[in-house]
Parts: structure tokens; C-alpha cells; sequence
């Protein structure tokens, strides 16, 4: 199949000016014939669906969530990116553009990219006018930061919670339209696969997660803003209930899935501590601008460390060693997290890693606090130093951090066009729910930016072209397609309820996180990869002969809800390792070892590998088909990424 | 409903309402406490019965305490329909298990309580005092001469010293200025609060003033009771008939 | 393990647990025992811990609210021993670690009461009044677009501060849960008070804390008291100060409003 990216022609500068003027308009007083359905009320999601209402269409937004506001985009701490230029440092659009295709590694789509950096600064204006309480300077405008990847500064932030300032920005806007009586509410819905009529999306099937009810939903068109697939890993940073089943869903109803491979590892998070761990906790990379990362320059210093031996404060200065700012001088502590992280691991491997495990290394913030005073370090970061301190139990302004690298994100998602359509007309992905901005890698920051370009800026104009060749009758679910979408998901839960094994959710859960962590996490190599297919191959038929549940399907019942997550993983995780096994390159977070530089980076195949890989489901336990939207780089010139 | 019932008996109107009384009656104890101390001059209660003629008959004190009589009125109702509300709000199933005393103040999480048994004390007090006084029917006072006033004026006095030899009585008026201390402690804070008084500037003064007010109200008001059964300078006038002569400097004892 | 105290050692433990099977039936305490618990554990991983062993036992684990575990999505809402969110001040359920507990202890694990908050299951409460006082007017009443330079308006960072601590509240409830009289004035008002405090909120100040009033009393919550305990048990430390800057909006506004209903 010939993938169409439907990016305008013209010059890159003007493309989204004059797709806005070429895409069908909908009459406005046809538009409260169109009902849409939005899945997931994140970034992405509630902005989608404010700013769907607010032009006249009746949305269905649906959570798993009791409340909207709960969405994991609440939990992103750093800030958001806009090409604002408000500190006269020299950025433009055109510089946030260039520094998210590089930061990309260069397996981005440059238009899609473009557009991006362009409603950058209306997201800032809008959610300023919402009353987003962003950081201030004393004279009253807007405070900066820096973030990895960049040398300008373009940072917006909430102290150290900007994704929950910018989530009830957008969860108050839906709040608004639903007083309006223009965004219907279901809240504890999980979606549970997608109506397909006619190769149109035409909706979705639900369980409440309360009394268990099976439900179907008939709307015009199908948005799909459910996130990222990082609880592949089961450890990352994502919140429990992060999942793919939406995506997934859609994919095996003929959504193509985009580089599942792409999954970002973010340098500063809390090491593990145990075998319980359910979750790791992201220390936001904004810490790397005043925080300097280092091991001990020596394996034997580091033993000694990890014994007990000695304390931080025994080892000299000259006995340190800051990796990344003797590795790359230009961009130190600040280079982008897939390079921080694999130096991270490198140091590990090599035997200086510490903390117990000696699975960590240290950002240390003591210079910074002698220079400027604990006070000052405490203004800026105070709740990220709590957070740690509540959960190591260690006083990060006495000694230094312990960071390890952790699943973060998934630039791979539901591949979609330049409208953000998905394979399946009427079906749009938006957020970290598809592939489009990221490249191999994304940048500090720009998640945030993204959620809100699609969902604010993007989606309200590229939907109207769909609906308006749309015929405005009612649509309902008399169809058949509805009644065999939920004997499908009936038959499912029935099945999961009824295994009776032996082994829980999270067992299979875990054992699924630590094969995709080993043999598809930070580094990857073929004869890994090829282990770990079989591997999962086979935990996928004991988790369908082995799963143990207890309760019943007619009431809230987590476990249940869980296993139908983790089965959707287990098929997804051996998407991913095709996908690795398939790209012989490395590439961002993409790291296959038989591909690297003499130095250790990462070493691109730009001839054989500048193409999109979307995956087309082809039957049950059936390869995927592979096909390939070539990237076409007209701006800038593909080089080696160099943080030096 | 019109927007003025509909404001009142809304949860932030009530509270506005038991701010404004509550904050009223403060005011009213600090002018009782004032005409109360005056039973400790030993002058045989004749600045006492002054004051008292005064609180009395003066036109403008006779219209305030109408005012008085609906703030009390009002921050009584809305005191029990706001208990009635919240407990309702509450929910049928109490925690197993509530450490409330580590998040709060006994005396915060108890003023209904509080108020009930200031209730009581005051129908007690009332019917003893007040009632006497401005109803001669209830049994009415003895009159006496006091200087500076050219009519007799009845002998308040006499009654709060006889009723302050009966320790019962005494008990029960010292151990409700303690329900009242810990009423006033954070009502009158509280007060502030509700009318949106809180600054940073300010409401570290509003506090420490409501701590102090609550302890030397209650306490002068507990020390007063207690002084004149302990002591024999205080006694009634005995029952005679005639209207006595008091001066300001005679001290009863050496009478 | 990394980080932790190398002393610490693993923990016995007795869970008292409120189990409730939905909303219309009664529910009641049950004892359950929970062995080699961590000291570096997560009050929500311990719980895992319990559900783990009980669903290998063929029994119903206990259902309760989580997501993030990192405290900032507001879902998890339990009353630990007597206190919302437990001992620790500042802190939500899931960033409590089992390093404040010791060995031998009895934790009785409620889920948060109040009229407005009914039970789903177990430990799982029902917050969308949350949601509906929101809707009542929690917002700036803009339309995507046409929205002015974000610099256009300078606010002063004092100013700007104060709205963003008051807008850090997560909705988890513990003010409600913790609250003798069940008020939802905390998380009301520090809504009210973040968007009364920016200039893009002064348009609507007065019909929006007149709504939110309204529709707060209209789902079953109690009336502040000015107790305390509110602010004492939020995890992200919402000031009084809010309560009073709510007050005085809604008195204002009631007073010089032209709204006669």
C-alpha cells in the first residue's frame, strides 16, 4: 500500500497557511449535525474537545478516568516549548523547527515539524488567556528555562509542574463545554475496540469500569488521544494505568502503527529499589540545567562507594568524572536524552555506576547551591527535591541525586498524515497517541507542545475537511458492524474471566517488562531481538492459559481491567521488536549496537533507512505487513548528530 | 427565592450571618464584663446598680439590645441548622478509625457543643438575671438610692450577690466561662475568616488577639462569681422595704 | 537495596480494611496480614503486595484509586489510620513509603466519607461533585484563537505565584474527607481564588463564584467551620487563605452583582 502523507506543496514556510485555505469548511450551521468522539482527556484529548465544541460539534469525550483532570499529561514537569523569542536569544520558528528534526535524529516528517514550531506561540497565548499561572519575571512577563537539546532559551514553565497547569487549562475549557451541554462526559469508560462501517470509522465500543456494562457509541468521526505505550516495559514512567488497548484496537481494525521501536529512555529518573517497584518517578530533566552529572572516574573508587566504604564526600574533585560535560563540551550537562541516557548506561556497564545496585549515576547540585544558596535552588526546584526526599529518604541537598535512565516515552504511535488521520478514514490520532513529530527522539518539552498543537490548533481544522465530504445524517448504531464489535469485546472479557490459572496480570506483566527491557530497551542488537520474539511468543500462550482472575466482569473489577491491558501488550511488544529488528540502524532512541560510531554514538543509515516504517496487521498471530513513507528532507541537510 | 433569602441560606451566607453575630456578641461581652467588674469596687453595688439602671432605661441601649436579642437569636439558628447540614453532609458511615486531633483544634471541631452548653447556661443566667430585672412580674428588685441619679434604681446587686453564695450556682457559672473561653478561642478568629479577613500582615495580630480576648473574657467573667463567694465583703442587701441610700464610697463592710 | 536504609528491615503487618462491594450494600472492616514489607515500599506498592497474594488466593483484592504514584494526579484517596493520606504531612497516599510505619503495626485503611463522595468499591469513591463544580464555572470563559500576546498583560509575579499555589490543587478530596462538616470550601475556593487573583479571571469573578457556590451546596457539602483540618491534611499544602479570599468574592459579588435569582 502506497502511504499518501497528504503534506500541501509549496514552500515550507507556507504549507499549513495554504492547507488551512485549501481543506473543506463546515457549514457552521451544519455542525451541530456532526458528532464526534474523542477517547482520552489528556492534552491532546481535552483540547481536542473544547476546542471541537466551542466550533459547534457534539463531542463524546470519553475517560478511564474518574475525572478528566487525572490524564498522565498532568504529571509532565518541565515545561513547554514555543518559539516565542521573548529572550532575544536568537530563536525563531525556524530554530525550534531545526532543533526538533536534529533532536530527531532526522526520522521526522519536516512539514508536520514545521507546523509545530508555527502554533507554538499561539499554545503559550492561549493558555496564558485561560489562566494558566506560568512563572513570572519581576517585572510581570514570562520566565524562560533552558531544556536539553536547545541553546536558546524557549522553556515556558509551572514551577515543576507545568503538564498539571496546562492539563486543567484544557480539562477547564472541556469543563466549560460540558456546562454548554456541547461535550457529553463519560468518565471510568475504557474504550475497547473501534467501529469500523464501510472502512469509516463510525465508533467505538466501551466498558464502564464501575458496573462493567458493555456499551456502543456512533459519532461522525473517531479521535483517538490515549497516550503513549511505554508500560510495555511495565517499569517507566508512565502511571499504572497508561495503556495501548485504544491504539492497539485500531490498529487490528486497520490502523497502521509507525515505528514502535522509537521508545525514549529519559536520563533522571529514581533508580529502582526493588522487586516491587510498580512505577519509576521522573526527575524532571529541567534539573540538568543547574545539576551536573558524574560517576566516579575509577571502577575501584566506584566499589568501594557501592560497599559503603566510603561517602560521596571522600571522593576528590579530580577523582569525578562529569561525563557528559568532558564528552560534549558545546552542550554538557544539557545534550539531548537518548544521548544522556545511553552515556548513563555506558558508565554502568562500565563499572562505575552507584547506589546499591550500581544500576545509577549522580546529579549532584552542590555547586550550584554554594554559588547561589539553597534558597534559590529550593525556589526553582523545591517540589522535585521533596518528591525525591520522600521517596529514597535521602536529602538531595545534602548529598547528591542518584538518576538512572527509565522508559519515558513512545515517539512510535498510530501512524497518521499531515491531517492527522489515521489508515482508516474518520479514525485521527493526536498526542503522544501517534508517531508524527518526533522522530527517533524527543525533545525536552515539546510533548507538552505537541498534546496542545494537535488538540488546540491542528485537529479543528484537518477534522472539518473530513466531516464536511461527510453527510450530516444521524449517526446511530443499527449498523451491524456495531453488534459484532461488541460480541468481539464480550467474547474477550469472557475469555480473560474465564482462563482460571494460575498466574496474576502483573506476574505476566513483569516478566513481559523485563524481556522488553532487556533486549529492546537502551540498547538492542538482532540476535536479542530474535530471542526475545520467541520469548514473548510464549508468554503470550501461557498468559492465555495461565491467567488468574477472581470477581466477576458485571462490577469494577481493576484486575480485569489490567489483563485486557497487558494482553493488548504483549502483541504490541513483539510489534516493537519486529520494528528493531527491522531497522538495522541506530537512530535516537533506536540504539542497535551492531551500528555505532568508533565513539560509541549512534550511526544512522540515511540511504536504506530514511522511511517511516507503518505496520499493517495482516490476521492473528500473522507477521505484520511493512510498509515504508519515505521522508523526504527539502530544508535541512541530514548530518551526524553532534553535541560536541 | 429571592437573591437575599437565597445568599443567606446559602453555606457561605450562613457563616456570614454567624461571623457578623458571633462578632457582635463579642463586642456585647466586653460592654457586660465592664459593668460586672463594677460588683468588685466595694461600694455595696452602687456603681453596679448605677450602670445597670443605666443599661436599662437609656434609649439607645434599650434599642441595641433588641438588636442584641435578634444577633443572639440569629447566630443561634443558624448555629443548629448549620450542625443539622453538615452532619447530614457527613455521610451515614463514620471513619472506624479518626485522628481528627492531629489535623485541628478540640475547640474548632466542637462548637455546636460548646454552643449548646453556652445555650444553657444563658437560659439559667436570663431567667435569673434579666429577666428579673426588666419584668417585675418575675419578681422584680428592691430599690435603692445611688448618687448622681435623682429616682431610685433597682437592686441588681443584691440579687447577683445572693445568687453568688450558692456554690452550685457559682460552680456553674465559673465552669461555663470555660465552654465560653473555648467558644470565644475560635470564634473569634474564626469571625475574621469568614468575612474574608485573612492577610498575611494581619492575621497572626487577629489571632494572637483572639486567643487573648477568649482567656481573660472567660476568665475575668469566672473570676467574678468566685471572688464573691470567697469573700465576705460581698454580701445582698437583706429585705427591708425601704429604699436605701448607697454612696460610692461607702464601703459595705464598714457599714 | 539503592538509597535505602541498610538497617531496615522487612515488616509484618496487619491491615484492617474497609470492604464494600458497591454502593447500595453495606461494608465493614477486614483483617488481612501482609508479610516482608520493605521499608523503601510505596504505601500503593505494599496494597499491590496484599492484592497480589489475595488474588492468588482465589480472593477479590481490594479496589482503590491510583494512577500516577508520583502525586500529582489526585486519584488516590485513602484514610490511614485516622488521617487522610496518612501520618505524613504533605504527602499524598502514594508518595507515603512504608519507612513511616514499623513492624507489628496495625493500619486501618478506610476510604474517604462523605455524603458527596459515595463508595464504588472498597476504597474507590465516587468524586465527579469534583468535576460538576468545575463545570459550574471553574474556567475563563474563552474560545480557542484570537487570544492576545501571552506578554500583553504583565502580572506581577507575586501576584502570579499566589494564583499558581492555589492552582496546584490535585482534586484528591482529602480536604472533604478530613473536614468534621464534609466542606468542599478548600478545593472550591482555591479555583475561585487562582482565577480572581489574574487579570483573565477579573471578567468573570462575580457570576463565577456565585455558581460554584451554588452548585457546591447543591451536591451535599457541608459549610466551613474554619476548623483547619482542610489545609492541615492537603498534600500540596492549599492555603486557608483561599477560604477567605472566597468568602469575601462571593459576598462582594452577591452584594453588587445584577444576578436577582
Amino acid at each position: 500500500m502506497i502511504l499518501d502523507s497528504k503534506i500541501p506543496e509549496g514552500p515550507l514556510a507556507e504549507k499549513w497557511d495554504k492547507h488551512k485555505f485549501n481543506v473543506k469548511l463546515v457549514n457552521p450551521a451544519n455542525k451541530r449535525k456532526y458528532d464526534v468522539i474523542i477517547v482520552g482527556t489528556g492534552l491532546a484529548g481535552a483540547s481536542a474537545a473544547a476546542s471541537l465544541a466551542e466550533l459547534g460539534y457534539n463531542v463524546k469525550a470519553f475517560t478511564y478516568h474518574d475525572s478528566p483532570r487525572r490524564a498522565h499529561s498532568i504529571a509532565a514537569q518541565g515545561g513547554i516549548n514555543a518559539a516565542k523569542n521573548y529572550q532575544n536569544d536568537g530563536d525563531s520558528v525556524y530554530r525550534l523547527f531545526y532543533d526538533t528534526i536534529k533532536g530527531g535524529d532526522y526520522r521526522a516528517r519536516e512539514a508536520n515539524v514545521y507546523r509545530l514550531a508555527q502554533v507554538s506561540v499561539n499554545i503559550i497565548d492561549q493558555c496564558v488567556a485561560q489562566g494558566v499561572p506560568f512563572a513570572r519575571e519581576y517585572g510581570g512577563l514570562l520566565a524562560n528555562r533552558s531544556f536539553g537539546g536547545a541553546q536558546v532559551s524557549r522553556t515556558f514553565y509551572a514551577r515543576g509542574q507545568t503538564g498539571q497547569q496546562l492539563l486543567l487549562g484544557a480539562y477547564s475549557a472541556l469543563s466549560r463545554q460540558v456546562a454548554y451541554g456541547k461535550v457529553k462526559l463519560y468518565t471510568r469508560s475504557e474504550m475497547l475496540d473501534l467501529v469500523v462501517v464501510d472502512g469509516q470509522a463510525r465508533g467505538i465500543i466501551t466498558r464502564n469500569l464501575i458496573t462493567g456494562e458493555i456499551e456502543q457509541h456512533a459519532a461522525h468521526a473517531v479521535v483517538l488521544a490515549t497516550g503513549g505505550y511505554g508500560n510495555v516495559f511495565y517499569l517507566s514512567t508512565n502511571a499504572k494505568y497508561c495503556n495501548a488497548t485504544a491504539a492497539w484496537r485500531a490498529h487490528k481494525k486497520g490502523a497502521f502503527f509507525a515505528n514502535p521501536c522509537f521508545t525514549q529512555i529519559h536520563p533522571t529518573c529514581i533508580p529502582v529499589s526493588g522487586d516491587y517497584q510498580s512505577k519509576l518517578t521522573l526527575m524532571s530533566e529541567s534539573l540538568r540545567n543547574d545539576g551536573r552529572v558524574w560517576v566516579p572516574a575509577s571502577k575501584e573508587t566506584a566499589e568501594r562507594l557501592r560497599k559503603g566504604e566510603i561517602r560521596v564526600s571522600d571522593i576528590k574533585e579530580e577523582d569525578r568524572d562529569y561525563f557528559l560535560e568532558r564528552k560534549y563540551p558545546a552542550f554538557g550537562n544539557l545534550v539531548p536524552r537518548d544521548v544522556a541516557s545511553r552515556n548513563a548506561k555506558q558508565m554502568c556497564d562500565e563499572g562505575r555506576g552507584v547506589g546499591g545496585s550500581g544500576l545509577a549515576v549522580f546529579l549532584d547540585f552542590a555547586d550550584v547551591i554554594k554559588r547561589n544558596g539553597a534558597e534559590w535552588v529550593s525556589q526553582k526546584y523545591g517540589n522535585l527535591f521533596d518528591m525525591y526526599a520522600k521517596i529514597t529518604g535521602e536529602n538531595p541537598y545534602e548529598q547528591p541525586m542518584r538518576i538512572y535512565p527509565a522508559v519515558h516515552y513512545t515517539m512510535g504511535g498510530l501512524w497518521v498524515d499531515y491531517n492527522l488521520q489515521t489508515t482508516i478514514p474518520g479514525l485521527y490520532a493526536t498526542g503522544e497517541c501517534n508517531f508524527s513529530d518526533h522522530g527517533a527522539n524527543r525533545l525536552g518539552a515539546s510533548a507538552l507542545m505537541q498534546g496542545l498543537a494537535d488538540g488546540y490548533f491542528v485537529i479543528p481544522y484537518t477534522i472539518g475537511d473530513y466531516l464536511a465530504q461527510t453527510p450530516p445524517k444521524p449517526v446511530t448504531t443499527e449498523h451491524p458492524a456495531f453488534k459484532e464489535a461488541e460480541a468481539g469485546v464480550r467474547a474477550r472479557v469472557e475469555k480473560l474471566m474465564s482462563i482460571n490459572g494460575t498466574r496474576t496480570p502483573a506476574e505476566f506483566h513483569k516478566a513481559l517488562g523485563h524481556i522488553m527491557w532487556e533486549y529492546c530497551g537502551m540498547a538492542r542488537n538482532a540476535e536479542g531481538l530474535r530471542h526475545a520474539k520467541t520469548e514473548i511468543q510464549k508468554l503470550r500462550r501461557e498468559f492465555w492459559s495461565d491467567l488468574k482472575l477472581t470477581g466477576t466482569d458485571q462490577e469494577m473489577n481493576q484486575m480485569l481491567e489490567n489483563a485486557g491491558r497487558v494482553a493488548d501488550f504483549l502483541e504490541l511488544g513483539e510489534l516493537m521488536i519486529d520494528d528493531a529488528y527491522n531497522r538495522n540502524e541506530s537512530c535516537g532512541g533506536h540504539f542497535r549496537e551492531e551500528y555505532q560510531t568508533p565513539e560509541g554514538e549512534a550511526l544512522r543509515d540515511d540511504e536504506n533507512f530514511t522511511y517511516v516504517a507503518a505496520w499493517q496487521f495482516n490476521g492473528e498471530n500473522q507477521p505484520e505487513i511493512l510498509n515504508k513513507e519515505e521522508l523526504r528532507f527539502e530544508n535541512v541537510k541530514l548530518t551526524q548528530r553532534s553535541y560536541k | 427565592m429571592s437573591w437575599i433569602t437565597k445568599t443567606f441560606s446559602s453555606s457561605i451566607g450562613r457563616k456570614f450571618i454567624m461571623a457578623v453575630t458571633g462578632l457582635f456578641l463579642c463586642s456585647f461581652l466586653v460592654v457586660h464584663l465592664l459593668i460586672n467588674l463594677q460588683m468588685l469596687r466595694h461600694d455595696g453595688g452602687a456603681s453596679f446598680n448605677f450602670w445597670a439602671e443605666f443599661m436599662g432605661t437609656n434609649p439607645v441601649i434599650r434599642a441595641m439590645e433588641v438588636v442584641l436579642m435578634l444577633g443572639l437569636l440569629a447566630h443561634i439558628y443558624q448555629g443548629l441548622a448549620l450542625a443539622v447540614k453538615n452532619k447530614k453532609a457527613r455521610g451515614g458511615q463514620a471513619y472506624v478509625v479518626n485522628h481528627s486531633e492531629q489535623n485541628s483544634q478540640w475547640a474548632s471541631r466542637n462548637m455546636a457543643l460548646l454552643g449548646t452548653l453556652l445555650l444553657i447556661f444563658l437560659i439559667v443566667h436570663l431567667m435569673n438575671f434579666w429577666i428579673r430585672s426588666r419584668f417585675d412580674a418575675m419578681g422584680g428588685l428592691a430599690e435603692v438610692r445611688v448618687p448622681n441619679l435623682d429616682h431610685p434604681v433597682g437592686d441588681l446587686y443584691s440579687v447577683a450577690a445572693a445568687s453568688f453564695k450558692i456554690p452550685w450556682y457559682v460552680a456553674l457559672y465559673a465552669l461555663s466561662q470555660i465552654a465560653l473561653g473555648y467558644h470565644l478561642w475560635h470564634g473569634f478568629r474564626s469571625g475574621f475568616q469568614t468575612l474574608g479577613l485573612n492577610h498575611r500582615k494581619y492575621t497572626p495580630a487577629i489571632y494572637l488577639t483572639g486567643y487573648g480576648f477568649s482567656v481573660i473574657v472567660s476568665a475575668l467573667f469566672a473570676i467574678i462569681p468566685l471572688v464573691m463567694f470567697f469573700s465576705e465583703a460581698y454580701q445582698p442587701r437583706p429585705a427591708t422595704g425601704n429604699t436605701v441610700e448607697q454612696s460610692l464610697t461607702t464601703e459595705p463592710a464598714l457599714r | 537495596m539503592a538509597g535505602s536504609n541498610p538497617n531496615a528491615k522487612p515488616m509484618n503487618l496487619t491491615l484492617k480494611v474497609w470492604r464494600q462491594r458497591n454502593r447500595n450494600t453495606e461494608g465493614r472492616i477486614v483483617d488481612y496480614q501482609v508479610k516482608d514489607i520493605s521499608p523503601d515500599m510505596s504505601f500503593l506498592e505494599m496494597l499491590d503486595v496484599l492484592n497480589e497474594d489475595l488474588l492468588r488466593q482465589g480472593e477479590e483484592p481490594v479496589a482503590f484509586d491510583h494512577d500516577c504514584r508520583e502525586g500529582i494526579c489526585g486519584s488516590c484517596n485513602l484514610f490511614i489510620n485516622g488521617r487522610a493520606h496518612g501520618p505524613e504531612a504533605g504527602t499524598t497516599t502514594c508518595q507515603l513509603h512504608m519507612r513511616k510505619f514499623s513492624d507489628g503495626d496495625t493500619i486501618t485503611i478506610e476510604p474517604w466519607r462523605s455524603a458527596a463522595f459515595p463508595v464504588n468499591k472498597d476504597l474507590s469513591v465516587d468524586r465527579s461533585a469534583f468535576d460538576r463544580i468545575i463545570q459550574a464555572g471553574g474556567y475563563i470563559s474563552i474560545n480557542t484563537g484570537g487570544t492576545p500576546d501571552a506578554n500583553e498583560i504583565p502580572i506581577p509575579k507575586d501576584i502570579a505565584d499566589r494564583a499558581f499555589e492555589a492552582a496546584t490543587c490535585i482534586a484528591c478530596g482529602a480536604c472533604v474527607a478530613s473536614c468534621k462538616n464534609s466542606s468542599a470550601m478548600l478545593f472550591v475556593s482555591a479555583k475561585v481564588s487562582q482565577l480572581a487573583l489574574l487579570p483573565q479571571g477579573h471578567v468573570e469573578r462575580k457570576t463565577r463564584v456565585e455558581n460554584m457556590v451554588a452548585q457546591m451546596d447543591k451536591e451535599g457539602f457541608g459549610a466551613c467551620s474554619n476548623i483547619g483540618s482542610c489545609a492541615a491534611e492537603c498534600p500540596v499544602g492549599i492555603s486557608l487563605e483561599n477560604i477567605a479570599i472566597m468568602n469575601r468574592e462571593y459576598i462582594n459579588a452577591k452584594a453588587t452583582s445584577n444576578n436577582l435569582a
